[in-house]
Protein backbone atom coordinates (compact mmCIF):
# COMPACT_ATOMS: atom_id res chain seq x y z
CA UNK A 1 0.00 0.00 0.00
CA UNK A 2 0.79 3.63 -0.47
CA UNK A 3 -0.12 6.78 1.43
CA UNK A 4 0.65 10.32 1.27
CA UNK A 5 0.39 12.98 3.64
CA UNK A 6 0.56 16.26 2.78
CA UNK A 7 0.43 19.54 5.10
CA UNK A 8 -2.86 20.38 6.36
CA UNK A 9 -4.50 16.83 5.73
CA UNK A 10 -7.08 15.82 8.26
CA UNK A 11 -6.81 11.90 7.58
CA UNK A 12 -9.10 9.26 8.98
CA UNK A 13 -8.14 5.34 9.21
CA UNK A 14 -11.07 3.21 9.86
CA UNK A 15 -11.42 -0.41 9.51
CA UNK A 16 -12.39 -3.56 12.21
CA UNK A 17 -9.94 -4.17 15.09
CA UNK A 18 -6.92 -6.00 13.97
CA UNK A 19 -6.77 -4.90 10.47
CA UNK A 20 -3.44 -3.39 10.59
CA UNK A 21 -4.77 0.26 11.86
CA UNK A 22 -1.96 0.68 14.45
CA UNK A 23 0.27 -1.21 12.46
CA UNK A 24 0.43 1.37 9.48
CA UNK A 25 0.56 3.90 12.29
CA UNK A 26 3.23 2.70 13.62
CA UNK A 27 5.31 1.83 10.42
CA UNK A 28 4.51 5.92 9.55
CA UNK A 29 6.52 6.89 12.87
CA UNK A 30 9.56 4.01 11.89
CA UNK A 31 9.02 2.45 14.83
CA UNK A 32 8.54 -1.08 13.60
CA UNK A 33 11.71 -2.53 11.03
CA UNK A 34 9.73 -2.47 7.79
CA UNK A 35 9.66 -5.79 6.21
CA UNK A 36 9.76 -3.54 2.19
CA UNK A 37 9.26 -0.13 1.02
CA UNK A 38 10.11 3.01 3.06
CA UNK A 39 9.03 5.87 4.58
CA UNK A 40 9.88 9.14 3.22
CA UNK A 41 9.94 13.13 4.66
CA UNK A 42 9.56 15.41 2.02
CA UNK A 43 10.30 13.09 -0.82
CA UNK A 44 13.62 11.41 1.14
CA UNK A 45 13.54 8.27 2.42
CA UNK A 46 14.28 8.35 6.06
CA UNK A 47 17.41 5.94 7.57
CA UNK A 48 19.33 5.93 10.35
CA UNK A 49 20.47 8.77 12.52
CA UNK A 50 17.84 10.87 10.79
CA UNK A 51 15.10 8.86 11.96
CA UNK A 52 14.76 10.70 15.95
CA UNK A 53 14.76 14.22 14.17
CA UNK A 54 12.06 12.77 11.87
CA UNK A 55 9.89 11.34 14.81
CA UNK A 56 10.60 15.22 16.39
CA UNK A 57 8.10 16.21 13.58
CA UNK A 58 6.07 13.27 13.13
CA UNK A 59 5.07 11.56 16.80
CA UNK A 60 3.19 8.91 16.86
CA UNK A 61 0.61 8.52 19.86
CA UNK A 62 0.15 5.36 21.44
CA UNK A 63 -3.30 3.84 22.17
CA UNK A 64 -2.61 3.69 25.71
CA UNK A 65 0.07 5.91 26.63
CA UNK A 66 3.05 5.05 28.99
CA UNK A 67 3.81 7.65 31.68
CA UNK A 68 5.63 6.75 34.58
CA UNK A 69 7.28 9.79 36.00
CA UNK A 70 5.74 11.26 39.17
CA UNK A 71 3.25 13.83 38.08
CA UNK A 72 1.30 15.05 34.93
CA UNK A 73 3.79 17.93 34.44
CA UNK A 74 7.15 15.98 34.68
CA UNK A 75 6.13 14.01 32.27
CA UNK A 76 5.15 16.59 29.85
CA UNK A 77 8.46 18.02 30.62
CA UNK A 78 10.36 14.85 30.10
CA UNK A 79 10.51 15.27 26.36
CA UNK A 80 12.61 18.49 26.46
CA UNK A 81 15.10 16.53 28.49
CA UNK A 82 15.87 14.24 25.17
CA UNK A 83 18.43 15.95 22.42
CA UNK A 84 15.84 16.54 19.49
CA UNK A 85 13.81 18.95 21.57
CA UNK A 86 16.60 20.38 24.08
CA UNK A 87 16.76 23.84 22.30
CA UNK A 88 12.62 23.78 23.55
CA UNK A 89 11.30 24.86 26.62
CA UNK A 90 8.63 24.02 28.74
CA UNK A 91 5.66 26.45 28.36
CA UNK A 92 3.21 26.28 30.82
CA UNK A 93 1.06 29.00 30.13
CA UNK A 94 0.43 27.01 26.62
CA UNK A 95 -0.68 23.83 28.22
CA UNK A 96 -2.67 24.99 31.29
CA UNK A 97 -4.10 27.34 27.68
CA UNK A 98 -5.09 23.99 26.34
CA UNK A 99 -6.22 22.19 29.37
CA UNK A 100 -8.71 24.95 29.77
CA UNK A 101 -10.04 23.72 26.79
CA UNK A 102 -10.38 20.55 27.79
CA UNK A 103 -12.09 21.35 30.63
CA UNK A 104 -9.25 20.93 33.12
CA UNK A 105 -7.84 23.19 35.27
CA UNK A 106 -3.94 23.87 36.03
CA UNK A 107 -4.38 21.47 39.12
CA UNK A 108 -3.87 18.33 36.43
CA UNK A 109 0.13 19.32 36.07
CA UNK A 110 0.18 18.62 39.85
CA UNK A 111 -1.52 15.21 39.27
CA UNK A 112 0.28 12.12 40.17
CA UNK A 113 0.25 9.73 37.25
CA UNK A 114 -0.55 6.74 39.35
CA UNK A 115 -3.81 8.32 39.82
CA UNK A 116 -4.83 9.14 36.57
CA UNK A 117 -7.82 7.30 34.52
CA UNK A 118 -7.32 6.07 30.90
CA UNK A 119 -8.74 9.29 29.47
CA UNK A 120 -6.86 11.44 31.80
CA UNK A 121 -3.43 9.58 30.37
CA UNK A 122 -4.66 9.67 27.48
CA UNK A 123 -4.78 13.71 27.85
CA UNK A 124 -1.87 14.15 29.22
CA UNK A 125 -0.21 12.29 26.48
CA UNK A 126 -2.11 14.23 23.95
CA UNK A 127 -0.38 17.12 25.44
CA UNK A 128 2.83 16.03 25.79
CA UNK A 129 3.12 15.76 21.90
CA UNK A 130 1.03 18.60 21.11
CA UNK A 131 3.76 21.22 22.99
CA UNK A 132 6.45 19.89 20.89
CA UNK A 133 4.98 20.96 17.78
CA UNK A 134 5.22 18.45 15.30
CA UNK A 135 4.19 18.42 11.73
CA UNK A 136 2.51 14.92 11.57
CA UNK A 137 0.55 13.73 14.55
CA UNK A 138 -0.24 9.99 14.36
CA UNK A 139 -3.12 9.62 16.82
CA UNK A 140 -3.64 5.89 17.70
CA UNK A 141 -7.43 5.74 19.11
CA UNK A 142 -6.93 9.23 21.27
CA UNK A 143 -10.40 9.75 22.26
CA UNK A 144 -11.04 5.66 23.23
CA UNK A 145 -11.24 6.36 26.89
CA UNK A 146 -12.69 9.45 27.08
CA UNK A 147 -16.20 11.20 27.91
CA UNK A 148 -18.21 12.62 25.38
CA UNK A 149 -17.76 16.40 25.86
CA UNK A 150 -14.18 15.72 26.59
CA UNK A 151 -13.88 13.90 22.82
CA UNK A 152 -15.59 16.51 21.50
CA UNK A 153 -13.15 19.21 22.83
CA UNK A 154 -10.47 17.24 22.00
CA UNK A 155 -11.91 16.90 17.85
CA UNK A 156 -12.11 20.71 18.59
CA UNK A 157 -8.60 21.19 20.06
CA UNK A 158 -6.84 19.35 17.05
CA UNK A 159 -8.92 20.77 13.87
CA UNK A 160 -8.17 24.45 15.33
CA UNK A 161 -4.30 23.25 15.88
CA UNK A 162 -4.26 21.88 11.95
CA UNK A 163 -6.13 25.16 10.98
CA UNK A 164 -3.95 27.25 12.43
CA UNK A 165 -0.83 26.39 10.42
CA UNK A 166 -2.29 24.18 7.23
CA UNK A 167 0.62 24.09 5.93
CA UNK A 168 2.59 22.77 8.30
CA UNK A 169 0.46 20.76 10.13
CA UNK A 170 -1.49 17.32 9.69
CA UNK A 171 -3.54 14.71 11.76
CA UNK A 172 -3.79 11.29 11.14
CA UNK A 173 -6.18 9.86 13.20
CA UNK A 174 -7.25 6.18 13.85
CA UNK A 175 -10.46 5.83 14.96
CA UNK A 176 -12.84 2.09 14.42
CA UNK A 177 -15.92 4.56 15.17
CA UNK A 178 -16.95 5.80 11.88
CA UNK A 179 -18.64 8.85 13.38
CA UNK A 180 -15.42 10.21 14.81
CA UNK A 181 -14.00 9.27 11.49
CA UNK A 182 -16.11 11.41 9.06
CA UNK A 183 -15.68 14.44 12.06
CA UNK A 184 -12.11 14.14 11.92
CA UNK A 185 -11.25 13.48 8.72
CA UNK A 186 -11.80 15.47 5.55
CA UNK A 187 -10.05 11.80 3.81
CA UNK A 188 -11.05 8.60 5.28
CA UNK A 189 -8.86 4.99 4.06
CA UNK A 190 -10.45 2.27 5.01
CA UNK A 191 -8.12 -0.52 5.98
CA UNK A 192 -8.67 -4.25 5.93
CA UNK A 193 -6.99 -7.07 6.30
CA UNK A 194 -3.73 -5.45 5.87
CA UNK A 195 -4.90 -3.38 2.69
CA UNK A 196 -6.42 0.11 1.97
CA UNK A 197 -9.90 -1.03 1.03
CA UNK A 198 -11.55 1.86 0.03
CA UNK A 199 -9.62 5.52 -0.16
CA UNK A 200 -13.00 7.68 0.15
CA UNK A 201 -11.69 11.32 -1.59
CA UNK A 202 -8.40 10.12 -2.24
CA UNK A 203 -7.58 11.53 -5.98
CA UNK B 1 57.28 -17.04 54.53
CA UNK B 2 56.28 -19.85 56.25
CA UNK B 3 54.82 -22.32 54.54
CA UNK B 4 54.54 -25.41 56.61
CA UNK B 5 51.30 -26.44 57.87
CA UNK B 6 49.85 -28.90 59.87
CA UNK B 7 47.99 -31.96 57.14
CA UNK B 8 45.34 -32.90 57.48
CA UNK B 9 44.36 -36.52 57.18
CA UNK B 10 41.94 -39.09 56.91
CA UNK B 11 40.43 -39.73 60.64
CA UNK B 12 40.93 -35.57 61.13
CA UNK B 13 37.93 -36.08 57.97
CA UNK B 14 36.53 -38.37 59.65
CA UNK B 15 35.79 -36.18 62.63
CA UNK B 16 34.32 -33.55 60.81
CA UNK B 17 32.52 -36.01 58.77
CA UNK B 18 30.97 -37.01 62.21
CA UNK B 19 29.28 -33.71 63.13
CA UNK B 20 27.33 -33.74 59.61
CA UNK B 21 26.25 -37.65 60.59
CA UNK B 22 25.28 -35.89 64.49
CA UNK B 23 23.10 -33.08 62.29
CA UNK B 24 21.30 -35.99 60.34
CA UNK B 25 20.40 -37.60 63.61
CA UNK B 26 18.82 -34.20 65.21
CA UNK B 27 16.87 -33.77 61.87
CA UNK B 28 15.99 -37.34 62.55
CA UNK B 29 14.33 -37.12 65.77
CA UNK B 30 12.55 -33.95 65.47
CA UNK B 31 11.21 -35.65 62.09
CA UNK B 32 12.87 -32.47 60.38
CA UNK B 33 13.04 -34.74 57.16
CA UNK B 34 16.12 -33.01 55.94
CA UNK B 35 18.65 -35.97 56.54
CA UNK B 36 18.52 -37.24 52.91
CA UNK B 37 18.71 -33.70 51.81
CA UNK B 38 21.79 -33.33 53.77
CA UNK B 39 23.96 -36.61 53.80
CA UNK B 40 23.54 -36.02 49.67
CA UNK B 41 24.63 -32.45 50.49
CA UNK B 42 27.90 -33.77 52.35
CA UNK B 43 28.34 -36.47 49.66
CA UNK B 44 28.39 -34.52 47.05
CA UNK B 45 30.92 -32.11 49.02
CA UNK B 46 33.34 -34.95 49.50
CA UNK B 47 33.06 -36.24 45.51
CA UNK B 48 33.04 -32.59 44.02
CA UNK B 49 36.38 -32.04 45.97
CA UNK B 50 38.07 -35.02 45.96
CA UNK B 51 37.50 -34.73 41.92
CA UNK B 52 38.65 -30.84 41.84
CA UNK B 53 41.89 -31.42 43.83
CA UNK B 54 42.70 -34.77 41.46
CA UNK B 55 42.32 -32.34 38.34
CA UNK B 56 44.37 -29.84 40.22
CA UNK B 57 46.66 -32.62 40.83
CA UNK B 58 46.75 -32.84 37.29
CA UNK B 59 46.82 -29.44 36.52
CA UNK B 60 49.39 -28.71 38.82
CA UNK B 61 51.70 -31.03 37.34
CA UNK B 62 55.25 -29.80 36.65
CA UNK B 63 56.04 -28.90 33.04
CA UNK B 64 52.88 -28.22 31.69
CA UNK B 65 53.15 -26.29 28.31
CA UNK B 66 51.29 -22.71 27.56
CA UNK B 67 49.61 -24.23 25.15
CA UNK B 68 48.20 -26.73 27.67
CA UNK B 69 47.32 -24.11 30.42
CA UNK B 70 45.68 -21.62 27.73
CA UNK B 71 43.66 -24.19 26.81
CA UNK B 72 42.20 -25.02 29.94
CA UNK B 73 41.43 -21.19 30.58
CA UNK B 74 39.78 -20.75 27.29
CA UNK B 75 37.88 -24.04 28.56
CA UNK B 76 36.98 -22.61 32.00
CA UNK B 77 35.95 -19.41 30.13
CA UNK B 78 34.10 -20.71 27.81
CA UNK B 79 31.81 -23.04 30.74
CA UNK B 80 31.28 -19.63 32.80
CA UNK B 81 30.24 -17.73 29.74
CA UNK B 82 27.53 -20.46 29.04
CA UNK B 83 26.40 -20.92 32.62
CA UNK B 84 25.81 -16.60 32.94
CA UNK B 85 22.95 -17.16 30.71
CA UNK B 86 21.70 -20.59 32.27
CA UNK B 87 18.78 -18.81 34.35
CA UNK B 88 18.09 -15.47 32.50
CA UNK B 89 14.83 -14.84 32.74
CA UNK B 90 14.20 -13.16 29.21
CA UNK B 91 16.30 -14.44 25.94
CA UNK B 92 17.77 -13.15 22.32
CA UNK B 93 19.19 -14.43 19.79
CA UNK B 94 22.66 -14.21 20.22
CA UNK B 95 22.91 -13.96 23.82
CA UNK B 96 25.27 -16.60 24.54
CA UNK B 97 27.80 -15.35 21.76
CA UNK B 98 27.24 -11.69 24.05
CA UNK B 99 27.95 -13.49 27.34
CA UNK B 100 30.99 -15.58 26.04
CA UNK B 101 32.84 -12.37 24.68
CA UNK B 102 32.05 -10.67 27.69
CA UNK B 103 33.30 -12.94 30.39
CA UNK B 104 36.38 -13.68 27.43
CA UNK B 105 37.37 -9.95 27.14
CA UNK B 106 36.76 -8.61 30.62
CA UNK B 107 38.30 -12.23 32.80
CA UNK B 108 41.50 -12.65 30.27
CA UNK B 109 42.19 -8.64 30.34
CA UNK B 110 41.97 -8.74 34.27
CA UNK B 111 44.11 -11.82 34.61
CA UNK B 112 47.19 -10.23 32.22
CA UNK B 113 46.64 -7.37 34.93
CA UNK B 114 46.95 -9.51 37.49
CA UNK B 115 49.56 -12.17 36.76
CA UNK B 116 51.76 -9.56 34.94
CA UNK B 117 51.59 -6.51 36.57
CA UNK B 118 50.33 -7.19 40.09
CA UNK B 119 51.69 -10.53 41.22
CA UNK B 120 54.64 -9.77 38.40
CA UNK B 121 55.16 -13.45 37.58
CA UNK B 122 58.41 -13.16 35.56
CA UNK B 123 59.79 -12.15 38.98
CA UNK B 124 60.14 -16.07 39.79
CA UNK B 125 61.96 -18.67 38.26
CA UNK B 126 58.58 -20.35 37.14
CA UNK B 127 57.10 -19.10 33.44
CA UNK B 128 54.16 -16.79 33.28
CA UNK B 129 51.89 -19.40 32.64
CA UNK B 130 52.97 -21.57 35.67
CA UNK B 131 49.21 -23.12 36.45
CA UNK B 132 49.71 -22.02 40.18
CA UNK B 133 48.88 -18.19 39.78
CA UNK B 134 47.24 -18.41 36.13
CA UNK B 135 44.15 -20.77 37.01
CA UNK B 136 43.15 -19.67 40.66
CA UNK B 137 43.18 -16.21 39.12
CA UNK B 138 40.99 -16.79 36.25
CA UNK B 139 38.92 -18.83 38.11
CA UNK B 140 38.34 -16.22 41.20
CA UNK B 141 37.92 -13.74 38.47
CA UNK B 142 35.23 -15.60 36.32
CA UNK B 143 33.23 -16.91 39.18
CA UNK B 144 32.59 -13.18 39.90
CA UNK B 145 32.30 -11.86 36.57
CA UNK B 146 29.90 -14.81 36.11
CA UNK B 147 27.11 -13.35 38.79
CA UNK B 148 27.60 -9.82 37.06
CA UNK B 149 26.71 -10.72 33.26
CA UNK B 150 24.10 -12.87 34.81
CA UNK B 151 22.41 -10.61 36.92
CA UNK B 152 22.95 -8.17 33.98
CA UNK B 153 21.35 -9.73 31.49
CA UNK B 154 18.58 -11.05 33.31
CA UNK B 155 17.62 -7.37 34.55
CA UNK B 156 18.45 -5.83 31.80
CA UNK B 157 15.97 -8.60 29.58
CA UNK B 158 12.86 -7.75 32.51
CA UNK B 159 13.24 -4.19 32.30
CA UNK B 160 13.18 -4.11 28.36
CA UNK B 161 10.10 -6.00 28.71
CA UNK B 162 7.93 -4.60 31.48
CA UNK B 163 8.94 -0.97 30.26
CA UNK B 164 8.85 -1.75 26.86
CA UNK B 165 5.78 1.06 26.39
CA UNK B 166 7.83 3.71 27.75
CA UNK B 167 10.54 2.78 25.76
CA UNK B 168 8.36 3.43 22.61
CA UNK B 169 7.25 6.52 23.87
CA UNK B 170 10.36 8.15 24.28
CA UNK B 171 11.50 6.61 21.13
CA UNK B 172 8.35 7.91 19.38
CA UNK B 173 9.07 11.76 21.36
CA UNK B 174 11.85 11.71 19.24
CA UNK B 175 14.43 9.97 21.96
CA UNK B 176 17.73 8.41 20.00
CA UNK B 177 17.91 4.37 21.03
CA UNK B 178 20.79 5.51 23.44
CA UNK B 179 18.21 8.00 25.21
CA UNK B 180 15.56 5.24 25.12
CA UNK B 181 17.82 2.44 26.67
CA UNK B 182 19.24 4.36 29.42
CA UNK B 183 17.11 3.61 31.94
CA UNK B 184 16.88 0.01 31.57
CA UNK B 185 20.72 -0.13 30.90
CA UNK B 186 21.54 2.19 34.37
CA UNK B 187 19.52 -0.44 35.93
CA UNK B 188 20.76 -3.75 34.50
CA UNK B 189 24.49 -2.80 35.35
CA UNK B 190 23.36 -1.45 38.74
CA UNK B 191 22.33 -4.72 39.27
CA UNK B 192 24.92 -6.38 38.11
CA UNK B 193 27.04 -4.33 40.04
CA UNK B 194 25.86 -4.99 43.37
CA UNK B 195 27.01 -8.40 45.17
CA UNK B 196 30.69 -7.11 44.44
CA UNK B 197 29.94 -3.59 46.14
CA UNK B 198 28.41 -5.00 48.76
CA UNK B 199 30.77 -7.46 49.74
CA UNK B 200 33.65 -4.79 49.20
CA UNK B 201 31.68 -3.09 51.95
CA UNK B 202 31.76 -5.67 54.87
CA UNK B 203 34.58 -7.77 53.85
CA UNK B 204 36.69 -8.33 56.85
CA UNK B 205 33.74 -7.42 59.05
CA UNK B 206 31.39 -9.98 58.11
CA UNK B 207 32.98 -12.36 56.79
CA UNK B 208 36.33 -13.59 56.15
CA UNK B 209 37.23 -14.32 52.24
CA UNK B 210 37.88 -17.89 52.04
CA UNK B 211 40.83 -17.50 50.24
CA UNK B 212 42.79 -15.07 53.08
CA UNK B 213 41.38 -17.95 55.48
CA UNK B 214 42.88 -20.22 53.28
CA UNK B 215 45.98 -18.66 53.77
CA UNK B 216 46.28 -17.72 56.90
CA UNK B 217 45.28 -21.75 57.77
CA UNK B 218 48.49 -22.34 55.16
CA UNK B 219 50.84 -20.43 57.62
CA UNK B 220 50.70 -17.15 55.58
CA UNK B 221 51.31 -13.68 57.86
CA UNK B 222 48.46 -11.42 57.87
CA UNK B 223 49.83 -8.73 56.28
CA UNK B 224 50.71 -11.10 53.12
CA UNK B 225 47.34 -12.46 53.38
CA UNK B 226 45.81 -9.14 53.50
CA UNK B 227 47.76 -7.88 50.89
CA UNK B 228 46.88 -10.76 48.21
CA UNK B 229 42.71 -9.96 49.50
CA UNK B 230 42.64 -7.03 48.66
CA UNK B 231 44.40 -7.01 45.65
CA UNK B 232 41.88 -10.05 44.48
CA UNK B 233 38.58 -7.86 45.72
CA UNK B 234 39.92 -5.29 43.18
CA UNK B 235 40.77 -7.72 40.25
CA UNK B 236 37.14 -9.42 40.97
CA UNK B 237 35.72 -5.72 40.87
CA UNK B 238 37.28 -4.45 38.07
CA UNK B 239 36.63 -7.83 35.70
CA UNK B 240 32.66 -7.40 36.96
CA UNK B 241 32.39 -4.46 36.06
CA UNK B 242 33.89 -4.64 32.43
CA UNK B 243 32.07 -7.73 32.46
CA UNK B 244 28.91 -6.46 33.28
CA UNK B 245 29.18 -3.15 31.27
CA UNK B 246 30.22 -5.07 28.16
CA UNK B 247 27.40 -7.65 28.31
CA UNK B 248 24.50 -5.22 28.83
CA UNK B 249 25.80 -2.78 26.33
CA UNK B 250 26.34 -5.94 23.94
CA UNK B 251 22.63 -7.09 24.39
CA UNK B 252 21.37 -3.08 24.01
CA UNK B 253 22.94 -3.17 20.47
CA UNK B 254 20.88 -6.33 19.57
CA UNK B 255 17.97 -4.93 20.71
CA UNK B 256 17.81 -1.59 18.97
CA UNK B 257 18.36 -1.23 15.38
CA UNK B 258 20.44 1.29 13.37
CA UNK B 259 16.70 3.19 12.53
CA UNK B 260 16.22 3.92 16.44
CA UNK B 261 13.68 1.09 16.14
CA UNK B 262 13.22 -1.28 19.99
CA UNK B 263 13.00 -4.74 18.16
CA UNK B 264 11.08 -6.23 21.24
CA UNK B 265 10.37 -9.45 19.17
CA UNK B 266 13.49 -10.42 19.19
CA UNK B 267 13.33 -10.20 23.15
CA UNK B 268 11.67 -14.29 24.16
CA UNK B 269 10.56 -14.90 27.64
CA UNK B 270 12.33 -18.41 28.89
CA UNK B 271 10.09 -21.31 28.44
Amino acid sequence: MSLEIRAGARLSISGPSGSGKTLLLRALALLDPLDDGDVSWQGRPVRGNEVPDFRRRVVYLHQRPALIEATVEAALRRPFSLRVHCRRRFDRDRIVGWLEGLRRDASFLGKPVGELSGGESQIAALLRALQLDPAVLLLDEPTAALDPPTVAAVEGLLRNWVEELPDRRATVWVTHHAGQATRVGERIVHIENGRIADANGIP
Amino acid sequence: MRTEYLELDFPQLAIAASLIVICSVISLVLQLGLQRRLLLAALRTVVQLLLVGLVLWWIFAPERSSLFVVGMMGAMTLIAGFAAVDRTGHRYRGIRLDSIISMWASSWLITAVALFAVVQVQRGEQPWYDPQYAIPLLGMILGNTLNGISLGLNRLGEELATKRRHVETLLALGATRWEAARGPIQEAIRTGMIPIINSMMVVGLVSLPGMMTGQLLAGVPPVQAVRYQIVIMFLIAAGTSLGTFSVVLLGYRRMFTADHQFASARLTKRR
